[in-house]
């Protein structure tokens, strides 16, 4: 059978894939280093320090307990908001996707709510939530809950009906065709929604820091500001991108592992 | 597994019947799909249904499965009537790829077996064995998307099968297959049908395949399908698609294809 010849093809390629990603990375990030360089110079330090400088404020910054409580701060906003966004959003999404004129319904609205610019709501999150942290949670969920609703309906919506029927057909009853076949036959973009969702969430609850927080790694940012410490600002922006990359490129290997269908 | 041996009321008995079934599809524009059928499937043999396109195929096997209920009429299995559930000992391969696509070969073949509380050694022999009988070995731990689509089918009906299905529903398994490897998949239907002792209810829309596989070939008019011819072959158990060969399939082909000329212009009149 011609299909055996395309395996030693299969099983080789991955590993050449992989030294060319390396190779990618590589080259990208040596071109972020150079160009963060070039800007911090001609700046003249007023708006980034470089690269080198930055590390060593970094370096000293890290010693301190104060870092290490905004961190601590906006690590546990963030997971609180990451997690109800990511529960909520799924159950939501499955909910309207069943529900098919629910869905219909539900679908314009949330698509409309996730274009509406979420600061022009931030005074009345406020006044509802008052300062501190449920309200840097409930605007880190206001950016994250929608995309992950928005990406289990359209999944569950495009979802093949063959694939329930099957699981009918096999006599599986209504939780485990939700648990066994639904959310794994949606779970790449289930995954995707919940990737765009953590840098939605983390982004909500960086600005709720920044607006009315005394504590958090946004409000850190702002204080840097005001005091004209750019190494400060600096450091704080490469510690939220180099966190957010990571987690991100964890969530993409994560999406890759669960669905096999490369 | 052939239950109720040498008990002639139970010999008898049909293994699976429609009593005036019926099947209308609501919505805007409602659609008297299928029947009224009536139809007997004898225990254990190898029943094919043939009929113009969008005439209740589909639909047939819906409702013979227990997945849709009939507008009117009964379906019954093994002396009991059908409620809207696919009663255990029934299986379904459908007319799409239903495949898993998250699943290796192996663990889609294992999914309806893992379910069912059997003991891990068992589950795996059983599995192997299907995987084997449908020539998916090497393939075994390929995801769905690597394998072509003639493949995918045989991984759906590898799954079908582990099941030990008392009654096996195909529903044009192998449409999408050229002619030479569409006969060789019905050599290798026989065979799981001759290992397993099952009855086997067979749709397809090639008439050689009907004429040389089954017992008895059921010919559907068009939509509103109904029961226009039914024919018995009268192959013996032991038979291959080498019987494509012998001047009584010509015979059988044309009786087909003379019952079904007329249905077939109507379907196209009326898509015209
Ligand atoms: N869920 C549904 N709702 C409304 N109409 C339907 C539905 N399913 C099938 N039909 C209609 O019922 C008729 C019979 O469909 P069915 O799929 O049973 O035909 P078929 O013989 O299997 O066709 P094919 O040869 O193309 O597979 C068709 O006219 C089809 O459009
Ligand atoms: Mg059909």
């Amino acid at each position: 059978m011609s299909e055996i010849a395309l395996e030693p093809t299969l099983a080789a390629e991955p590993r050449s894939r992989r030294g060319i990603r390396a190779l990618d990375l590589a080259i990208v990030t040596a071109l972020l280093l150079a160009l963060w360089q070039l800007v911090g110079r001609a700046t003249g330090g007023i708006a980034i320090t470089p690269p080198l400088g930055t590390l060593a404020y970094l370096a000293d910054l890290v010693q301190t307990s104060l870092f290490w409580d905004h961190l601590g701060a906006t690590l546990l906003a963030f997971a609180i908001a990451f997690a109800i966004s990511a529960v909520g959003g799924l159950a939501l999404g499955l909910l309207l996707g069943l529900r098919r004129f629910a869905g219909d319904v539900a679908e314009p609205i949330l698509a409309g709510f996730y274009t509406v610019p979420k600061v022009t709501l931030y005074p009345v999150v406020l006044l509802v939530c008052g300062l501190g942290l449920s309200a840097k949670v409930a605007f880190g969920v206001m950016h994250g809950l929608v995309p992950v609703t928005l990406f289990t309906l359209g999944a569950i919506r495009t979802l093949p009906p063959v694939l329930v029927r099957t699981a009918r057909a096999m006599r599986l009853d209504g939780w485990q065709t939700m648990s066994r076949v639904m959310v794994p036959a949606c779970l790449p973009d289930i995954v995707n929604g919940l990737r765009i969702s953590f840098s939605l969430s983390l982004l909500g609850v960086l600005i709720g820091e920044m607006f009315s927080s005394q504590r958090g790694l946004g409000f850190l940012l702002v204080s840097g500001l005001a005091q004209h410490n750019v190494p400060l600002t600096t450091s704080v922006v490469f510690v939220v991108v180099v966190g957010a990359v990571l987690a991100n490129t964890l969530m993409l290997r994560l999406g890759r592992g669960t669905s096999g269908r490369e | 597994m052939t239950g109720g041996v040498g008990d002639i009321a139970v010999m008898e008995e049909p293994h699976a019947s429609l009593r005036g079934v019926v099947r209308r599809y609501g919505g805007a524009q409602p659609v008297h799909a299928l029947g009224p059928v009536d139809l007997d499937l004898r225990r254990g043999e190898f029943f094919s249904v043939v009929g113009p396109s969008g005439c209740g195929k589909s639909t047939l096997l819906d409702v013979l499965s227990g997945l849709g209920r009939p507008t009117g009429g009964t379906v019954s299995f093994e002396g009991a009537e059908l409620g809207g559930e696919v009663p255990d000992g029934v299986g379904v391969v459908f007319q799409e790829d239903a495949s898993f696509p998250w699943l290796t070969v192996r663990d889609n073949v294992a999914f309806g077996l893992r379910r069912t509380g059997l003991d891990g050694r068992e589950t795996a022999r059983r599995v192997e064995h299907a995987i084997g009988f449908m020539g998916l070995g090497q393939f075994a731990a390929h995801y769905p998307a690597q394998l072509s689509g003639g493949m995918r089918q045989r991984v759906c009906i590898a799954r079908t099968l582990v099941m030990q299905p008392r009654l096996i529903l195909l529903d044009e398994p192998f449409g999408a297959l050229d002619q030479q490897t569409r006969l060789l998949m019905g050599d290798e239907l026989l065979r799981l049908w001759r290992e397993t002792g099952a009855t086997v209810l067979l749709i397809t829309h090639a008439l050689d395949e009907a004429a040389m596989l089954s017992d008895r070939v059921g010919v559907m008019s068009a939509r509103p399908g109904r029961f226009i011819d039914l024919l018995e072959t009268g192959w013996p158990r032991e038979r291959d698609s080498r019987v494509v060969s012998d001047p009584a399939f010509g015979a059988l082909t044309s009786r087909l294809w003379s019952s079904l000329r007329t249905e077939s212009l109507k379907t196209m009149g009326r898509a015209a």
